[in-house]
């Protein structure tokens, strides 16, 4: 059947390959390049971004060999309010968020994805690493690149009208067909950082959005160790950065409390957590379980897998791991799998270690 | 397809087609002192010539750029060091509000970099500039103004300025007047000498000359500094190669529009008419902007209530239709055009309009065509901008 897809161009190399493997086979395809900052830089600074002028060139070019109508749509407003800010202020709150994931949910699968319904298309078409089946999220066939933990935010509704093309190769193979296609965007480099702060100064980017206040460093009993610049330059996990001194080395962030600005270290032992609750579960692969259900869970991008048991209980998703795990971010997605295909996803808000595996342990 | 943007660019008439052409074929720098040069040499006359009869300025009056903006450029960047540096004074640059970016970008250009004053004069909700509104920023302080630019006709909503009287405001206080004339061409009365005016641009590509191929008018006595420094090829204040063939084709393609105009002006006024009363039956409650009386024949700009124009443009892109929303940024995001902000209306009613420019080739089947798929567009968009929160 022949849709009516549009083709979110970044001016990548995936993006530019998955329009034209979805205009290939027979789709009725148009590329998009979203603008998503009000003032595109010009020229790339050191780490990539997503947005820049050149960027919708090369998009524009991708598109002309391709042979498929182009335009760029300006999301910058959208884009500001709900992954820029949004950001900010769950930094502000302490919490470590995932911007790529909030743009999926809600730009690239929500307000983009809306306005193309609205203007007669069928489906949105991306070059991310991921595979869908039966309607459901399945990782890539190229680990190292599979992108369904940033995805499983999506609703079945929002799966329902995504095209994926580029789920069954590796980048490998995308960027050796990028080449055969003619496509200029092939030797591009990859993307890593947050498209919006393009010398990839995260800690810069929030002290100019947020201020950095001095405030202290203490250990669990809540003695101070040392001083910090801002707490908000801070994620659970972090060991660099503290500058305590050789004496209290080894120390990791277990909590940052934006409230009275303090940043709590520990020993690793400490952030072992084994319960997690998380807040706004989306389940695309299966129905909320209501009894514990066996599967498996990442905790961050990338992150290694952990087995466990999930159910929903009053709207939230808990989660039990068998195995305690570190470094678990309260902002982040807890993303449940059942092998490589996705269930659902949704935001950690409290971590906790089990007082009988504490005991225990 | 159906080609509703004219005023970007119109087609090459076959005539100017068939003469560079021969000319592409031919031998010589114009500049050179051999027969091959003088050979060039004479092709390059004849074309200014023809551009100096077809618009009232005699042969020595004209002055060929690469263009439109290059000529607008030379005109507000030359005459301006040329006033300031006679009388360091003379500062201020008064400009419409409605020019093209090829004006007021080296006019703000200017006030950045080298100090001058950039003011713009207001205009009405038809997109006129008063004279009265020119002389009172004038008399502000006479001493001051470095130069005036206001353009004969807009390129995105039509409107035709009082260009004679305007231009004799600033005459009275021997202040030169530049006037960007590149939409007038062809449709207009145009006459250099009668219009009063010290500077006019005038360009190739929108009545059928090539691209890359334009001249700046000067009346006698106005010197604008070099903005390009070489050869100087042209009176001087130009330097460039003389591009041959492409002057041939300009020369040809100005003889023709003014040869033409009373004609071709006339069927474009009632087709854009009939254009207009089309859309108006199929989308009630769409508005016409500019002037109601005071416009280009060839160019209808509308605003959709409830639409974003780039979502109308897509649609009827989709279906073969090509018009155009304004201007656009460098990464190509539509901005709400400073000409509709600057007649009054609100950003979201700038970014709901559409130009329909008209031209040689145009005709019934096009109006038929819009006529036919913009009620649906129109509501496709609808639906999509009132989703959008």
């Amino acid at each position: 059947m022949t849709l009516r897809v549009l083709a979110a161009m970044s001016g990548g190399v995936d993006s530019a390959v998955a329009a034209a493997r979805a205009a290939e086979a027979g789709h009725d395809v148009t590329g998009v390049h979203l603008a998503l900052a009000k003032n595109p830089q010009s020229y790339r600074t050191g780490a990539r971004g997503c947005c820049t002028v050149e960027d919708s060139r090369d998009a524009r070019r991708a598109a002309d060999v391709i042979g498929i109508p182009f335009y760029v749509w300006d999301m910058a407003e959208e884009f500001d309010r709900d992954v820029v800010q949004d950001f900010v202020s769950e930094y502000a709150a302490g919490r470590t968020p995932n911007p790529c994931l909030r743009c999926n949910e809600k730009i690239k699968f929500a307000a983009v994805l809306d306005r193309a319904v609205a203007l007669g298309f069928d489906a949105v078409c991306t070059g991310h690493h991921v595979r869908k089946a039966g309607g459901r999220l399945r990782r890539s066939v190229d680990d190292a690149k599979d992108q369904s933990y940033v995805l499983a935010v999506l609703t079945r509704e929002q799966i329902a009208h995504a095209m994926f093309p580029l789920g069954d190769c590796t980048k490998a193979e995308v960027r050796a067909e990028a080449d055969r296609r003619g496509l200029a965007v092939a030797d591009k480099p990859d993307s890593h950082d947050i498209c919006f702060i393009a010398d990839g100064d995260t800690a810069g980017f929030l002290n100019g959005r947020l201020g950095s206040e001095p405030g202290p460093i203490v250990d669990q009993s809540g003695e101070v160790l040392g001083t910090h610049n801002g707490a908000h330059a801070f994620t659970v996990g972090q060991r660099r950065g503290l500058h305590l001194g050789g004496a209290v080395d080894r120390r990791y962030v277990l909590s940052i409390e934006p409230v009275n600005n303090t940043v709590t270290v520990g020993p690793r032992e400490a952030l072992a957590v084994d319960e997690i609750v998380a807040e706004r579960p989306v389940w695309s692969g299966c129905e909320p379980p209501a009894e514990p259900l066996a599967c498996t869970v990442q905790l961050r991008a990338h992150g290694e897998v952990h087995p466990c048991r999930a159910w929903q209980r009053e709207g939230r998703l808990v989660v039990r791991l068998d195995e305690p795990a570190t470094g678990v971010a309260r902002g982040q997605a807890a993303v449940l799998y059942d092998g490589d295909v996705v269930l659902g996803s949704a935001t950690i808000a409290e971590t906790s270690r089990r007082a009988e595996a504490a005991a225990a342990g | 397809m159906v080609y509703l943007d004219h005023a970007a660019t119109t087609p090459v008439r076959p005539e100017v087609v068939a003469d560079m052409t021969a000319e592409f074929g031919e031998l010589g720098n114009a500049s050179s002192l051999h027969g091959a040069g003088r050979r060039a040499r004479r092709v390059v006359e004849e074309a200014r010539e023809a551009v100096a009869a077809s618009l009232g300025a005699t042969p020595n009056e004209v002055v060929f750029t690469g263009g439109g903006t290059e000529a607008d450029n030379l005109a507000v960047k030359g005459l301006y060091w040329a006033r300031h540096g006679a009388d360091p004074a003379r500062r201020r640059i008064l400009v419409s509000a409605v020019e093209h970016h090829a004006v007021l970008d080296p006019a703000r250009w200017m006030a950045d970099h080298q100090g001058a004053v950039y003011e713009e004069l207001p205009v009405d909700a038809g997109g006129r500039v008063d004279p009265a509104a020119l002389r009172a920023a004038i008399e502000r302080d006479p001493a001051d103004v470095a130069l005036v630019s206001v353009m004969w006709a807009n390129n995105e909503v039509g409107t035709v300025q009082p260009v004679p009287e305007l231009a004799a405001v600033a005459r009275e206080y021997a202040i030169p007047f530049h006037t960007d004339a590149v939409q007038a061409v062809g449709v207009l009365d145009l006459d250099f000498a009668a219009s009063g005016v010290s500077a006019m641009t005038v360009t190739g590509h929108k009545i059928g000359g090539p691209v890359g191929a334009g001249a700046l008018l000067l009346a006698r006595g106005v010197d604008p500094v070099p903005v390009l420094h070489g050869g100087g090829q042209e009176r001087e204040v130009r330097s460039g190669t003389l591009m041959t063939p492409l002057l041939r084709g300009f020369g040809t393609a100005v003889r023709l529009a003014a040869a033409e105009r009373t004609a071709h002006a006339a069927e474009l006024a009632g087709l854009r008419d009939e254009l207009v009363a089309a859309v108006r039956r199929a989308v009630p409650d769409v508005r016409l902007n500019g002037h109601p009386t005071d416009r280009l024949p060839g160019i209808a700009h509308l605003s959709f209530p409830g639409c974003e124009g780039d979502a109308l443009l897509m649609l009827l892109d989709a279906r073969g239709i090509a018009c155009s929303t304004g201007s656009a940024c460098s990464a190509g995001v539509a901005q709400p055009s400073h000409v509709l902000l600057a007649m009054g209306a609100d950003p979201e009613t700038a970014n709901g309009s559409l130009r329909f420019s008209l031209g040689r080739g145009s005709g019934q089947a096009d109006v038929k065509a819009l006529a036919e798929a913009v009620g649906p567009a129109v509501e496709r968009a609808r639906a999509a901008r009132a989703r959008r929160r």
